[in-house]
């Protein structure tokens, strides 16, 4: 099914500008480190200076003589219960209880008048250790007789996965060509620029916490938990959210501690990480140990596939388990292989924990999976675009697993994608040191399950009409953490109410104020709070127009002035709005302003209120960890890049790279490609650059932006952002799908294909840096020359 | 040296004085506080954001003497007599400055944490070379890092409010 965008919308699929655009311009906009409140306090963690110890001993007695200390919490101050992201793998303490599992780790919080004393206070804190073994990497961790981290975890194993389709052993004995390919993926990190801050403060026994999040919901759901308190005495919001790519969904101790202390001590507490410790936070992207075996036909269908993953944790479960279950869920969304064998460990390590980052568990298998394929497609003879386009996922399909996939356009954004960037031309043509690659992806839009079990819906949404009709007030919780959800959501309502955008005013991200939503994760807000919003506005339309009949009958104008109505009575449905003007569809130039209805209902009804609700219902899939992987809608995705290497120093540089997404109706273009833009930079980053690294005793070696190397504006290169313009996505609100998290998934993969066909080494593992590229042309020349 | 005091532990408190946006500020301050704490603790001025506290990020860029430096580097006692512009004083009142209105017209920002720097380091650039090159613009631009946008956005809206300004 094709249906073109409704050219007559008013505000969807146009580049209006953001809601935030004025406060995020001049410096007004607040984010939760700019709020002051009277009579604040200041706090910080104390953390582990050991990777794995029992404690012995926390001596605070000097840091409390410091004049200015308020308060200094650990274990015994707070409740024990333990708490997780994954319900099946609760495993994390608010501090730690005797045992510390990274260099990091919580162990307490120091409380004082200003930031300054804070500091001071925590080299006054002694900690005494009794050290143990220590297993930094998934190997060590594997090692029979290996120090135990956890005892729920024997062998160190957190997560393990099993899925059989079909009989892939069979299939492989049957292929033209079988190919085996092994390559590693590194610990990444989300590395956004505002550092998490918390601020608690209470008011008897109701408590605020404003917190920059990606979800207000599943943190007051996680806090309330814990700190056994119903939800309702709980508000959680946001201000402006300086991003998150995944790094602001766990709760921190900062969260925990800004309510614990701000009530112990009754002032408001804030609580900050400085940016050393936003990587000691972690819950960046696991470093994945990835093993491919592939057997193809002769024009390169893909017949059979096994994949073995194994991811490095880190301390905690956190999103892990999902983490490992996207590893290999998705990878039939995109090519349709009747057998598929996946198999994924997850190993905890003493390092700071992993978890979601831009893409979630997916875009490292996807590098791996898209480099093996043009190495098969090498040795078959085949290119690399019609490698893909023969394995290419058709619309309207199901997959092996049971997804249901309705749009699906990979194809077609293959074949724009090769013929925008010159493909042909290129491809094998650039000369050594010159490189073209191409790399597909996408992603699911919002996980079909809640992350705890729950009926809840998954969005509601909420448009109240100021009293007049001069403003409409939208309300959600979903986040907008840079990507512009609120804006879109803005453009969804005004279209659904036919009532100016210009008017409609944002309310996001508060628990007691707005309507629920799980908030910023799993690309899903753009469908799901995109939904609600625009049923909210198809409720405030309904009796916008009920309002206007009575008005109209009213005034006795309906009766004079028109012939169709005959002898049949005015109803709703020969009415319409559009920009703030109600008129009969068959005679438009009767009409009515919707701010004058809208005073006249609030006058004889009361407040004017749109209320909307969704839920994706029951989604395809029933194999075990199903819920990972389904979705309402998917994207897809075709990236090419192109580069130059320096054979001499192996200097990798990215000189033009293509996107092509199927994404749906584009709700908002300008803000769309923004996504676009950000994600193949993460992506480029990852590829070349970024890395988390650790010394042998755990300990973070590059917190920070100078060694920890993050593309600048010089490193960018141009992105050709273009969408298959006859995608529309029956399941999503007027035809979207998503784009943030999907367009990072394609990216490595074409930037390491890329270099592949610069300097002819395969590169297996990521980044990969101008050191490995430099080494692999050296061991190429020395082979040469033998 | 600007003038001190000594208070009763014995620590040396600076009188500042600085002209910042066009309003003349006098405050006493620690020898080791930041000119970036400064403008946002003592002054409110939390348009200059904290990001690194390093000099790697840029998102605390502000102009000195119309020169952009990254606030988190300086000390508040080095700007006694000195001018200082930040984000706060780019716009005219609610009148907003070109590269404001291009960042907005380009969706030059994602998060906006650094915005404030991103706009202070594009219009020193423009103050200085009214006609940059994209080149130009991606050296100016390359202190301040961001994470959402990729840059083609920002280096597009820098390039067009040059433009703009031209005529």
């Amino acid at each position: 099914m094709s249906v073109k965008v409704n050219k007559d919308f008013s505000y969807v699929g146009k580049s209006l500008d953001r809601n935030d655009s004025f406060l995020k311009t001049t410096g007004r906009a607040q984010y939760t480190a700019d709020l002051k409140f009277p009579n604040m306090l200041y706090g910080k963690l104390i953390r582990s200076t050991v990777a794995h110890a029992r404690i012995i001993n926390i001596d605070t007695s000097e840091a409390e003589k410091l004049p200015g200390v308020k308060a200094i919490i650990t274990a015994k101050d707070v409740p024990s219960m333990k708490w997780g992201l994954s319900p099946a793998r609760f495993d994390e303490n608010i501090f730690a209880i005797d045992k510390v599992l990274y260099v990091g780790d919580k162990i307490g919080a120091v409380c004082a008048v200003d930031e300054e004393t804070v500091y001071k206070a925590l080299k006054l804190i002694k900690v005494e250790y009794e050290e143990l073994p220590a297993v930094l990497t998934w190997q060590e961790a594997a090692k029979e007789g290996a120090p135990q981290i956890f005892e729920e975890y024997p062998g160190n194993v957190n997560t393990e996965i099993h899925h059989k389709f079909g009989d892939p052993d069979a299939a492989l004995k049957e292929a033209y060509y079988v190919r085996t390919d092994r390559l590693q993926g590194q610990r990444t990190y989300h590395a956004f620029i505002e550092n998490h801050c918390s601020i608690g403060m209470w008011d008897g026994d109701k408590a605020t916490l404003y917190s920059s999040c990606q979800s207000v919901h599943y943190l007051q759901y996680h806090l309330a938990r814990v700190l056994g308190m119903k939800m309702g005495d709980l508000r959680v919001l946001k201000t402006h959210v300086g991003a998150g790519f995944g790094g602001k969904l766990d709760p921190t101790g900062l969260d925990f501690s800004a309510l614990i202390l701000s009530k112990m001590l009754g002032q408001p507490v804030k609580m900050f990480y400085d940016h050393e410790e936003t990587f000691l936070n972690g819950h960046g992207r696991h470093a994945i140990t990835m093993e491919l075996t592939t057997g193809v036909d002769k024009n390169g269908k893909v017949l059979a596939h096994k994949f073995k993953a194994i991811l490095d944790g880190g301390a905690y479960t956190g999103l892990g388990i999902a983490s490992t279950y996207y590893a290999g869920s998705l990878l039939g969304v995109l090519y349709p292989i009747e057998n598929y064998q996946f198999d994924a460990y997850r190993y905890v390590t003493n390092l700071p924990p992993c978890g979601a980052q831009r893409g979630h568990g997916q875009p490292q298998p996807r590098y791996a999976f898209e480099h093996h394929l043009d190495l098969i497609g090498e040795a078959i003879g085949v290119d690399p675009i019609d490698m893909r386009l023969v394995n290419a996922r058709k619309n309207n399909t199901v997959t092996t697993a049971g997804y249901e996939v309705k749009s699906y356009h990979l194809g077609k954004a293959n074949e724009m994608a090769r013929d925008a960037s010159g493909w042909k031309e290129k491809r094998g043509k650039l000369g050594l040191g010159r490189g073209i690659g191409v790399g597909n992806g996408g992603f699911v839009t919002g996980a079909g399950f809640c992350q705890y079990r729950t009926d809840l819906p998954h969005s509601v949404g909420m448009i109240k009409i100021y009293d007049d009709g001069t403003r409409a007030f939208v309300y959600s919780q979903a986040v907008d953490i840079g990507q512009g959800s609120d804006t879109v959501l803005l453009q969804m309502a005004a279209e659904a109410m036919g009532y100016p955008y210009e008017k409609c005013q944002m309310y996001a991200g508060d628990t007691d104020l707005t309507t629920l939503d799980f908030g910023a994760y799993a690309s899903r807000q753009t469908l799901m709070a995109g939904w609600a919003v625009k049923r909210a506005g198809e409720d405030v339309k309904q009796k916008i127009l009920e309002q206007a009949v009575e008005m109209f009958r009213e005034s006795g104008r309906i009766k004079e002035g028109w012939a169709y109505i005959g002898n049949r009575e005015l109803r709703p449905d020969d009415l319409d709005c559009k920009e703030g003007i109600v008129f009969v569809k068959q005679e438009p130039s009767l009409t009515l302003t919707f701010e004058e209805v809208a005073r006249r209902y609030f006058v004889t009804k009361g407040v004017l209120i749109g209320r909307g609700w969704y839920h994706p219902g029951k989604l395809g899939g029933n194999h075990k960890g199903a819920a990972v992987g389904t979705s309402p809608a998917y994207s897809s995705a075709t990236q090419i890049a192109e580069v130059k290497v320096d054979l001499e120093t192996g200097q990798i540089e990215c000189v033009d790279t293509w996107d092509v997404h199927d994404s749906g109706t584009i709700i908002n273009p300008k803000l769309f490609h923004g996504q676009v833009h950000g994600a193949f930079s993460m992506g480029i980053g990852e590829t070349i650059w970024e890395e988390v690294k650790f010394d042998d005793k755990g300990k973070l070696l590059n917190g920070n932006f100078s060694e920890y190397r993050l593309p600048t504006a010089l490193d960018m290169p141009p992105v050709l952002s273009l969408t298959v313009e006859d995608s529309w996505e029956p399941n999503g609100p007027y035809g979207l799908k998503e784009v943030g998290e999907g367009a990072t998934t394609p990216t490595m993969g074409c930037v390491a294909n890329a270099i592949y066909d610069a300097i002819g080494v395969s590169m297996t593992e990521l980044p990969i840096t101008y050191e490995k590229v430099w080494r692999a042309l050296k061991e190429k020349r020395e082979k040469e020359q033998k | 040296m600007s003038n001190f005091i000594v208070d009763k532990s014995g620590i040396k408190r600076y009188l500042v004085s600085v002209k910042i946006n066009g309003s003349e500020y006098t405050r006493v301050v620690k020898a080791n506080t930041l000119l970036v704490n400064f403008l946002r603790e003592d002054l409110d001025l939390i348009g200059t954001k904290k990001g690194c506290e390093l000099g790697d990020c840029g998102c605390c860029t502000v102009m000195l003497d119309g020169k952009p430096v990254n606030s988190c580097l300086v000390l508040a006692v080095d700007v006694d007599g000195r001018e200082v512009t930040t984000i706060e004083g780019i716009a005219n009142g609610e009148e907003l400055d070109i590269v404001q209105e291009k960042f907005i017209e380009h969706a030059a920002y994602q998060c906006g944490y650094c915005t404030s720097g991103m706009i202070i380091s594009s219009r020193a650039l423009l103050n200085e070379n009214p006609s940059p090159t994209e080149h130009e613009v991606r050296e100016a631009i390359a202190g301040n890092l961001c994470r959402c946008t990729g840059y083609v956005n920002i280096v597009e809206a820098v390039l067009a409010a040059a433009e703009a300004e031209k005529k």
